[in-house]
């Protein structure tokens, strides 16, 4: 940690959390709150799931799993057990991180391409799990009474200590992303992404590394996704697994640069700006993922190492600040 | 006792189409490892092109096959020359992002144009009654279909110039394009015949089950695990494997409820990826 301290870009981290949490408070703006709040959820999303793909070189279709997983653990926690929020993010973080363990040693022995068709399998069966069980409402989902903002503060308040918490989630997954990247850790992980054979020899110890990495990218989404679900007091399968977000995290993660931090920061921003932007006009509002789907293509065609890859090639000393 | 019987033929009739749309799957990542995540959206494309053959242009429904079929093979190249080209030869994992993202375009369009709702084709045949239970006759016909056409991707394959060319290229690329083969057109020929098979088999389903835009992420699963048991790029077992998964179905759905068989299926999937890297049907050589 004294190391991270001492690095340029943990001070770049902080600065951009300190943004986030005090613009919106300044003026009391309830409006940028709300649109930051979403591009919180996203970047949250998107540096998760470049631990998977930018990193170990691993396609998550799945990444949802985590978010929506995590809001029904959470909503279930505080509503039907009266738990605490703090004590229902933990649970549904701590939940599915486990979880995340347990079926990684699964499926990661797949390599490649057919781990990322088990990961499209794993949220048809998480689905159609949570559709089917009772006590999660099933495919009704579940309503949160208000009361369960009272210890918050009454609904108003509550939704600020939600939004400093989504910012506190954001950043957490920042500091977790360029902490994996500077570690150890983290260099097994690039090796695996690069070639897994040549780092298995070299003593990475890959089935090992990737199910930590797998499970490490579960935590902070399942919180994101306990503080959305909880926010808006309503959670039913087809939101909590909605195919969509999962798709707009790689597509963010994409456009940024894979396996940069500030890349996929930043794509999440734009892209959240982007969509705004088109759900207010009327042509695209009922087009967002054909508009998702043709930016995808002409990244992975044209521009494979996104935003990041473009600024590094142009200004290869500016790898040194923002990485 | 009988009535599991009469599910299980049933099921097999069924996993013959499902082995069918699986053959598409497998030949396109036999001869160029790619997968494509347009399949399902294709077998949907199928269906609609079903839907609104019948319906609007009043086309008897097995009559549709042919333009489905055409129609399927002209998209396959297209998707060919848009997602897959540049794709060829770089990790796999690009080309699975490539479809991907066209798979959602085309889904964004499709519930954009009709929409989440529910279709039907209604198609009324006489079936076959054998003592209490009666096989509709849609699911008979569907699957002798499903078996002819898979016999002529069998005989195209094996007895045509091009067939023989496209299994040269799925062997070795490089000496397919030594021996003057054009690798180019054979890679699109391949990636049209196998969106072709997943329209008509979507076609077929269309028949037997109503459906929806986002009906073909189940039954894309389903070519997953079709896949995976027959061994990738090995279009006879695709058929096996298809046989065997609605074996399964069918043994399955009297005790399940329906929601469950996908998950049934999923960790089957898991399961043979991990027990049996190279198929259950598996045998060794290409295509």
């Amino acid at each position: 940690m004294p190391l991270m301290l001492r690095r340029p870009f943990f001070w770049v981290i902080t600065a951009v959390v300190a943004v986030f949490a005090f613009l919106p408070a300044l003026g009391d703006n309830v409006q940028l709150r709300e649109s930051l709040a979403l591009a919180t959820i996203y970047i949250t999303l998107a540096s998760n799931l470049n631990l998977m793909l930018g990193y170990a070189g691993y396609i998550n279709f799945g990444s949802i799993v985590f978010f929506g997983l995590g809001g029904y653990i959470c909503i279930w926690l505080t509503d039907a057990h009266h738990a605490s929020l703090i004590l229902g993010l933990l649970a549904a973080g701590l939940g599915v991180s486990a979880l995340a363990f347990v079926f990684g040693f699964g499926i990661l022995r797949l390599r490649g391409p057919f781990f990322a068709l088990s990961t499209i399998g794993i949220v048809e069966g998480v689905q159609a799990f949570v559709q089917n069980f009772e006590p999660w409402g099933g495919s009704a989902g579940i309503y949160v009474s208000p009361e369960v903002f009272a210890p918050l503060g009454g609904p108003a308040r509550a939704l600020w200590v939600i939004y400093f918490a989504l910012v506190g989630t954001m950043g957490l997954s920042l500091y977790l992303s360029y902490g994996i990247k500077i570690s150890k850790f983290g260099l097994g992980l690039l090796a695996i992404g690069q070639n897994e054979d040549a780092a298995a020899i070299l003593g990475v110890p890959t089935p090992r590394y990737k199910a930590y990495v797998y499970s490490a990218s579960a935590f902070l989404p399942a919180v994101a996704g306990g503080l959305y679900f909880f926010k808006s007091a309503f959670i039913q399968p087809a939101d909590a697994f909605d195919l969509s977000l999962s798709t707009e995290a790689l597509v963010v993660a994409m456009l940024g640069g894979q396996g940069t931090v500030t890349g996929v920061a930043l794509g999440a921003y734009l892209y959240e700006e982007l969509r705004g932007y088109l759900l207010v006009s009327e042509t695209f509002s009922h087009f967002q993922l054909v508009v998702a789907g043709m930016l995808l293509l002409l990244i992975v065609l044209f521009f494979p190492s996104g935003l990041m890859g473009f600024v590094y090639s142009r200004f290869p000393r500016i790898k040194k600040v923002l990485e | 006792m009988l009535g599991i019987l009469a599910s299980i033929i049933d099921g097999v009739l069924v996993g013959l189409v499902y082995g069918l749309s699986a053959m598409g799957l497998t030949l396109i990542w036999g001869v160029m490892d790619v997968i494509n995540l347009t399949h399902g959206t294709m077998i949907v494309g199928g269906m609609f092109g079903l839907y609104l053959l019948v319906t609007a242009a009043g086309v008897p429904p097995y009559v549709a096959l042919a333009p489905v079929l055409v129609g399927g093979f002209l998209v396959g190249v297209a998707l060919y020359w848009i997602a897959v080209h540049r794709m060829v030869g770089r990790p796999p994992l690009m080309s699975l992002l490539s479809t991907f993202a066209v798979n959602l375009v085309l889904i964004g369009i499709g519930t954009g144009v009709w929409g989440t709702a529910l279709f039907n084709v209604a198609v009324s045949l006489p079936g076959i009654t054998i003592g209490r239970y009666t096989f509709p006759g849609a699911h008979i016909l569907a699957a002798v279909l499903a078996a002819v056409i898979a016999a002529a991707l069998y005989l195209f394959l094996h007895r045509t110039r091009l067939g023989k060319a496209v299994r040269a290229v799925a062997n070795n690329r490089e000496a397919a394009e030594l021996v003057g083969i054009p690798t180019v057109r054979v890679l699109a020929v391949s990636v049209g015949c196998g969106v072709a098979l997943a329209g008509v088999s979507g076609l077929l389903i269309g028949t037997l089950f109503p459906f929806t835009v986002l009906s073909g992420d189940g039954y894309q699963l389903k070519g997953f695990v079709v896949t995976v048991l027959g061994g990738f790029g090995n279009p006879v077992g695709a058929l096996m494997g298809g046989v065997a998964l609605g074996l399964l179905e069918g043994a399955v759905t009297p005790f399940v409820p329906v929601s469950w068989t996908l998950v049934i299926e999923f960790a089957l999937f898991v399961l043979v990826l991990i027990v049996f890297p190279n198929g259950v049907f598996a045998r060794r050589g290409g295509l």
